[in-house]
């Protein structure tokens, strides 16, 4: 086992093991199986925000060539699970269920036709007329309205005012915008019933077996007679962790026709109807003491939900957890506004919360004029202050100082605009990132054959972090075989349950249990003879193969430990002194995320992470026009992703020292930390280079002009 | 979409022919009008495909350089003679778009491409521009990009080309040919302000075929730059782009150029501040000077107020830039 050394070479490790299969276009994704008598599927969106649908005129799409149906509120079946209010899964509009319109791009209608151009170009033919309703689509209209959901609770330790009467405070308010998840690859389902009671589907999703779960639930059929398969996801984010409106409408479509239904959504539907990490306010005040103690946090956030969900993140919980501190007060509440439901995002509310805290902080140490890194550090704490537990694994004081040295943090200035380099404002900025480390219950079946080959099953998903490269990695690291006698494979209902490949759980979770399963093979084989040639030793006992199941789950160390991974980021801007243009001009990323099993692909996903990051900081907004409660930039040329020439060098460093408490191989997750705190780094180089502290992301050029400082 | 008819007629007197019809349209590179199709905003009965005739020239002729209507965006933008001669239209073609629009581009759709306003392209919302008479969305909305100069109470789209800026710097002609026989037009002179028609982009007659454009010869080559300030570093319109070039005798500015781009319905000159500029010496100080004169008649609309700073601040360093200043 690799242990203890952050000095991992950068071109270390395997490479993907279905590398070759992408970018040969081999892979299968969804939408690209050949399925017998398949149809197609074009969703209509609903053009008001709120109210109800008066008529709907499909009769022109009815009539135009190769359509098969035209399936409104009116003329649907009805889904079984629909009919009880229990009974619906949780944050889902019952599509076509009634005349009610709850956001602007709602489906108000599938058409299904024999080709996908006729498909679309009948959709085009439906027509709506509407009741309006008065609608509200502006969170920061609303904050008063905000409330807290039923799960949530408002926290409090020591003395929630104690800021007040700190000698230094800082007191401000931070806003992000909606961002949208935007993966590669369209949400996309192949929808056919084998019989009245049996369901395949070829579906885009981060967990086979939830997504298994809730068609089963929604359609009232037994568990088993429902078959997901989703062996190749381009990308998630967070977008496909439940069962959307449109794999419901797939379904009932194929259902209608009797044939089976391909529904892609188009770009525009990705933006409105598969969720986007909320628009949120925040306030922050913190006080400290003169040398940089800190006395007291409080920490408000309201983000916005839909009418039909109380989906809540929680960004304020980073404050309880982050520093040393006695007085905490936190609280996250929803507002509820006419658009669709948000959904976790990569860093879901810790990375909402790490910039509006990190931004604090940065300001704080200005104030106090002490380094942004001493000031963490006199802040350090050991032991989780909220529960008094122990952390499990944490090395966040060794990431602070490797990012340190890689980004040349001594050549910063701490006078914000005092450096320059041709012609440009230079700033130095940094930010750090923390999410929780959970480890769910995972099973895996490993199988030796006498040919010398593995291979291992389990229902996960990989979304793209290369899932099955690091199980191959991990088993042939334990089993001391080559990755070439290993096959993984995932992403198919009918294999042993795993979790859901979200909230980097699936390291810790499934890792665990390759590993476990791999022990447990060898202890067969011992028992077989002494000798590590394992398909000899089947043969010389006449043995085709040897089969190992291993459930593994947390244990009573969740009783004793807090457990997180950590992040720092550090970052270098240039910023034009006239033009405010802000230039990406290094980033270093370090992460303490436990042992890492496959250096290539971590670094892939801080990578990843960090770009991400740079679009969030300065990029990524989605815009409504709030007068009629509609996305207006529902695209990638208008909605700004990071292209090539916005992202610079991105040095991925690990701190990579096993956590020897929360599993048996010492990983924890890291697609969450690769992203969470890179905002705030960013905000806080700016400021390092300007002056100009942003605290409403993006901060795009036009935030920047009035206040530059001159350059001579 | 709709479903339309595809020709390609073999000769340019076919195409000219096929034009003259109702409901038929042009097509070239595709960049713009395919999205513009696939949205729903135009629905050509029939495409008339010219991507075969041969005007992908581009060739010295008396007096100054001709460039085909079909030489692609990426040729163009590295072009010996273009990036000798004409620096600046190079630059601008170069901060255009993405590496893989530009290899698909033609000079003639460059100029032909419409607006990216949002409220356009989106069919559920008011536009004067697609349905006319059914109002202005970006008025009272979303209008960060749109314009600072010349629009209407119709209309505040801007167009979005950067080549089209450089063009109109460098005191570009296009030549079009109808039935009636070929016209040269002003470049700007070619694109129309939104005023009470706002659907109208520019001034091409019907049954009109670009053939290509000619820039003059200049003494620009030395002193020219294009400055572009987007939201990201490429594939981005722009807030404001900035065409300058200059032509200097020793320190003082013999000659100057102007133009800015994401500021109107057409790519706009700016006359005014080039006499500020013209004998004046190169300074910081002239630049801001022509920089405010630049601006002087400019409207905002509310998400676009920032471009009272922007513009001519990019000026200046546009300028600065041009001058050899930095």
């Amino acid at each position: 086992m690799r242990t203890g050394s952050n000095s991992i070479p950068s071109s270390g490790g395997m490479s993907r093991v279905d590398g070759r299969l992408k970018v040969t276009g081999a892979a299968k994704y969804s939408a690209e199986y050949e399925v017998k008598g398949l149809t197609y599927g074009v969703l209509v969106g609903s053009t008001i925000a709120k109210g109800t649908i008066k008529s709907i005129d499909i009769k022109r799409a009815e009539r135009a060539p190769g359509v098969l149906a035209v399936i409104t509120h009116l003329n649907s079946p009805k889904v079984p699970g629909y009919q009880s209010a229990t009974n619906t899964p949780k944050g889902q509009i019952r599509i076509f269920y009634d005349n009610k319109v709850v956001y602007n791009g709602q489906p108000i209608a599938l058409v299904i036709a024999n080709t996908f151009e006729r498909a679309l170009y009948a959709a085009s033919l439906v027509t709506a007329q509407y009741n309006n309703g008065e609608h509200q689509t502006r969170l920061t209209d609303n904050l008063q309205a905000a409330f807290s959901p039923k799960d949530d609770n408002e926290y409090k330790r020591g003395d929630p005012d104690a800021w007040r009467s700190a000698p230094v405070k800082v007191e401000q308010e931070y806003l992000l915008p909606s961002e949208v998840h935007n993966p590669m690859e369209m949400h996309a389902i192949i929808a056919r019933w084998d019989a009245e009671d049996k369901i395949t589907v070829w579906d885009k999703t981060q967990g086979v077996k939830d997504t298994q779960t809730n068609i089963a639930l929604t359609f009232k059929i037994p568990t088993e007679n429902v078959q997901v398969n989703s062996r190749f996801v381009g990308g998630a984010f967070g977008n496909a962790l439940q069962v959307w409106p449109h794999e419901i409408a797939a379904l009932i479509g194929a259902k209608v026709v009797k044939r089976p239904v391909k529904l892609v959504l188009s770009r525009t539907d990705m933006f409105t109807s598969v969720g986007y990490r909320p628009h949120t306010w925040q306030k922050i005040a913190i006080g400290a003491t003169a040398d940089g103690k800190l006395v007291g946090i409080n920490h408000h956030a309201v983000g916005q939900t839909s009418a039909y969900e109380d989906f809540a993140e929680a960004p304020a919980d980073v404050s309880r957890q982050l520093y040393a501190c006695a007085n905490v007060a936190t609280s996250n509440k929803i507002a509820s506004l006419d658009i669709g439901s948000p959904v976790w995002m990569r860093g879901p509310g810790y990375a909402t919360g790490c910039f509006a805290l990190e931004s604090a902080l940065d300001e704080l140490s200005y104030q106090l004029n002490i380094d942004p890194i001493e000031l963490r550090m006199r802040n350090y704490t050991d032991v989780d202050p909220e529960s008094g537990k122990a952390f499990s694994g944490k090395f966040l004081n060794d990431a602070y100082k490797l990012g340190a040295d890689d980004i040349g943090w001594s050549n910063r200035s701490s006078k914000p605009g005092s450096l320059t380099k041709d012609g440009w404002l230079v700033g130095y900025g940094m930010a750090g990132g923390v999410f929780v480390a959970d480890r769910e219950p995972a099973t895996v079946r490993a199988t030796f054959t006498d040919g010398g080959k593995l291979i291992m099953q389990t229902a996960v998903s990989d979304i793209g972090p290369g899932t099955a490269t690091a199980m191959v990695a991990l088993a042939a690291d334990t089993l001391g075989i080559t990755a070439e006698n290993i096959r993984f494979d995932m992403g198919d209902s009918s294999l042993p349950p795993a979790p859901q490949q979200g909230g980097s759980t699936i390291m810790s979770s499934v890792g665990s249990a390759v590993f476990l399963a791999c022990k447990q093979l060898m202890e067969k084989f011992k028992a077989l003879g002494d000798s590590s040639d394992y398909a000899q030793l089947l043969k010389q006992n006449k043995l085709p193969k040897l089969e190992v199941l291993i459930d593994s789950k947390a244990g009573t160390e969740v009783d004793k430990y807090a457990m997180y991974s950590w992040s720092v980021h550090y970052v270098v801007v240039h910023v034009h002194p006239v033009t405010g243009v802000v230039k990406m001009e290094k980033v270093t990323c370090v992460a303490d995320s436990g042992r890492i099993i496959s250096p290539k692909t971590a670094r892939s996903q801080i990578i990843g992470g960090a770009i991400m990051g740079i679009g969030m900081a300065l990029m990524e907004e989605a815009v409504i026009d709030h007068r009629y409660g509609r996305l207006m930039n529902a695209n990638l040329g208008d909605y700004h992703v990071p292209v090539n020439a916005d992202i610079p060098q991105i040095n991925a460093l690990f701190v990579n020292k096993a956590d020897t408490n929360i599993n048996p191989i010492g990983a924890k997750g890291m697609g969450e930390i690769a992203l969470i705190g890179m905002a705030g780094a960013v905000a806080n180089a700016v400021y390092n280079a300007t002056g100009i502290r942003v605290r409403d992301l993006p901060i795009t050029p036009d935030k920047m002009l009035g206040a530059l400082p001159h350059v001579a | 979409m709709k479903q339309f008819q595809y020709s390609r007629p073999a000769t340019q007197q076919a195409v000219i022919d096929a034009i003259n019809k109702p409901g038929a349209k042009i097509i070239a590179g595709g960049t713009n009008l395919v999205d513009l199709m696939k949205r729903g905003v135009t629905a050509p009965d029939k495409l008339i495909d010219i991507n075969h005739l041969p005007l992908k020239n581009i060739a010295p002729v008396k007096g100054g350089l001709h460039i085909g209507a079909l030489a692609l965006n990426s040729v163009v933008s590295e072009n010996k003679l273009v990036v000798a001669q004409q620096p600046l239209l190079s630059m601008a073609l170069k901060a255009g778009a993405s590496p893989q629009l530009r290899n698909m581009a033609t000079v003639g759709g460059n100029i032909l491409q419409r607006t990216r306003c949002a409220y356009f392209y989106d069919t559920t919302m008011p536009c004067n521009k697609r349905e006319p008479g059914s109002g202005c969305g970006a008025i009272g909305g979303y209008n960060r990009m749109h314009a600072i100069f010349g629009a209407s109470d119709k209309c505040i789209a801007v167009h979005p080309s950067d080549m089209c800026v450089a063009l109109v710097a460098l005191d570009a002609t296009v030549i079009v040919q109808s039935k009636k026989g070929t016209r040269r037009i002003p470049f700007a002179d070619f694109h129309r302000l939104p005023g009470e028609h706002p659907d109208l982009d520019n001034n091409l007659a019907a049954g009109e075929l670009i053939l290509g454009v000619e820039i003059p010869d200049n003494n620009f080559a030395k002193n020219s730059y294009y400055l572009k300030i987007r939201d990201r570093q490429s594939y981005a319109f722009a807030l404001v782009s900035v065409a300058a070039s200059l032509e200097l005798e020793g320190n003082t500015i013999k000659n100057a150029r102007l133009a800015m781009g994401g500021v109107a319905h057409k790519p706009w000159r700016l006359v005014e501040a080039e006499k500020a500029l013209i004998g004046k010496p190169v300074s910081a100080e002239t630049f801001n000077i022509a920089a405010q004169i630049a601006i002087q008649g400019a409207k905002t609309y509310g998400g676009n107020d920032f471009k009272l700073k922007l513009a001519p601040a990019t000026i200046t360093e546009a300028l600065k830039h041009a001058s050899g200043l930095v």
